[in-house]
């Protein structure tokens, strides 16, 4: 593409100039201050008749781990959730941004949202902000036509599938769910008409070992397990599902030192005066 | 290693879009990436704009996305207003006249392919500047590089459904083999007066060329029977 229609400005959408400047003064040295990023794994799977999403729960700034225990699963609507990584405050923001929209749209149509619905509008938001917002996202909902799982990138691309991951440690954990994950979990013809509990509890057990999976082998993910299990009309937020990394550096029956165990050197006692009432203020009184 | 995930999602792809006696036979692989990393392999490059019209799309998978979902859109109107399905001519300008003007916002190559009752089956190629070119069959994407020698020498003019579905398999096959941004399974799209027939051809399926070994004591072939209850 020649240089002459690069520079011509866009007819349309939002002014991303600003954008290229800060770019041109990062290259120039100049930086600006970094944002909070939740270096992640987050993961959903589809199993017979619904949706179980995970996330770890570390929260990152650079190289220092800012919470050890934040939540990465969003609420999007009653039966609708959403994991996300990238920046932490286009994540919480641009769920909370669409979940409004939605909850406005179930009151003008007095139905159930639907899944497609919160994707579509999810991918537009992205697709205006050319890749500016990083929200990578993991959308899973049970509604009218079944259970969904769809993965966004910030850029606005959606795919649909049946198992996916996002955020660093999805290379982790899609090599746990590409060599477990089986058919068998979404169709089991034999069992899927009184067993419904061991294929809900297998899809938890193999979304918590994606988890640990990048948990333990990306340094950007961390600390525990969080599941949210959506079933028609049911929703399972299970917080801290698993702790695979317990404080190790305090003892969990306490410490009591004994007496005297450390040395006195010396000792001076100040004693203090009797502070005196203050005469000739009103007290206030009711 | 540099993965590079933050890349914007875009489709390494190999599409094709050929017309034979009676209809179209649309082909697309199943690969998108993230710079290094494949971001999904079993991907629907093929997606429906009308009863009658279908878009293969490669270039930037967040750009072909908005741009079908608006002319699907324009579309949907378009048959309310007119009481009869669109023409593929109308659908392929609406996909034109968007890669045209906003040219310098998108990274979209895409063939809209279709039959209408007035001309029968065609195919459009809707190439990165946004010009619009009628052709008997056309090729697009990454792996379509491999593919020009080949097709010119294989496509016939009134070839038969079998022979030009059997064309396109093989054609996108090959490009699997040789283009290393193209790959997973091979997805057809058959559309003539009848009506629309999906195909899906799984990797094992398809044929090996040169020096291709066949997928035996893969990963899942050792893996145990599904997960146990």
């Amino acid at each position: 593409m020649s240089k002459a229609t690069v520079e011509l400005p866009p007819k349309g959408g939002f002014n991303f100039d600003l954008c290229r400047r800060n770019d041109m003064l990062t290259k120039n040295g100049v930086h600006a201050p970094s944002f909070l990023k939740t270096g992640t794994t987050i993961v959903g799977l589809v199993f017979q008749d619904g949706v179980v999403l995970g996330a770890d729960t570390r929260a990152t700034e650079g190289p220092i781990v800012a919470d050890k225990n934040c939540e990465k699963i969003h609420y999007m609507a009653p039966n609708i959730y959403c994991c996300g990584a990238g920046t932490a405050a286009d994540t919480e923001n641009v769920t909370d941004m669409i979940s409004s929209q939605l909850l406005l749209h179930r009151y003008a149509t007095g139905r159930e949202s639907r899944v497609v619905t919160a994707l579509t509008l999810l991918k537009t938001h992205l697709f205006g902000y050319q890749g500016h917002v990083s929200a990578a996202l993991v959308l899973g909902g049970v509604d009218i036509t079944g259970p969904h799982l769809h993965t966004i990138y910030p850029h606005g691309s959606t795919d649909t599938l049946p198992f996916a991951t996002m955020g660093s440690g999805s290379l982790a954990a899609m090599a746990i769910f590409e060599s477990k994950y089986r058919e068998g979990l979404t169709f089991n013809l034999v069992y899927c008409a009184f067993v419904e509990i061991p294929q809900r509890d297998e899809g938890v057990k193999l979304v918590t070992e994606a988890i640990c999976s990048g948990i333990f082998n990306d340094l950007g993910s961390g600390s525990n397990v969080d599941v949210c299990v959506i079933t028609k009309g049911k929703v399972e937020y299970l917080r801290n599902h698993q702790k695979p990394n317990p404080r190790t550096y305090i003892s969990s029956k306490g410490f009591s030192f004994l007496k005297g165990q450390t040395e006195v050197l010396s000792t001076k006692v100040t004693l203090l005066e009797k502070p005196q009432q203050e005469e000739g203020v009103d007290k206030m009184e009711e | 290693m540099d993965l590079n995930l933050d890349a914007p999602h875009s489709m390494g792809t190999t599409i094709i879009g050929v017309t034979y006696d009676g209809g179209v036979v649309l082909g697309a692989d199943s690969r998108t990436s993230t710079g290094m990393y494949v971001a999904n392999r079993a991907s629907d490059k093929i997606t429906q704009l009308t009863d009658n019209v279908y878009l293969c799309r490669s270039g930037s998978a967040a750009d072909t996305q908005i741009i079908s979902d608006y002319v699907r859109y324009f579309l949907d109107q378009h048959t309310i207003q007119l009481g009869q399905p669109a023409t593929v001519k109308v659908a392929a300008n609406l996909i034109r006249l968007l890669s045209y003007q906003n040219k310098n916002m998108l990274q979209a190559g895409m063939i809209v392919g279709g039959w209408d009752k007035y001309v029968g089956g065609q195919i459009y190629s809707v190439p990165l500047g946004g010009t619009i070119l009628q052709q008997p069959f056309s090729i697009g994407g990454s792996g379509s590089s491999y593919l020009y020698g080949f097709m010119d020498q294989s496509w016939k003019e009134g070839m038969s459904k079998d022979e030009a579905e059997k064309l396109v398999v093989k054609a996108v096959s090959l490009a699997i083999a040789r283009d290393g941004a193209s790959g997973g399974v091979v997805r057809t799209v058959t559309i003539n007066s009848e009506g629309v027939e999906r195909k899906f051809y799984p990797g094992d399926s398809l044929p090996l060329w040169h020096e291709e070994l066949a997928s035996v004591n893969s990963l899942l072939d050792l893996l145990p029977e599904p997960m146990s209850t």
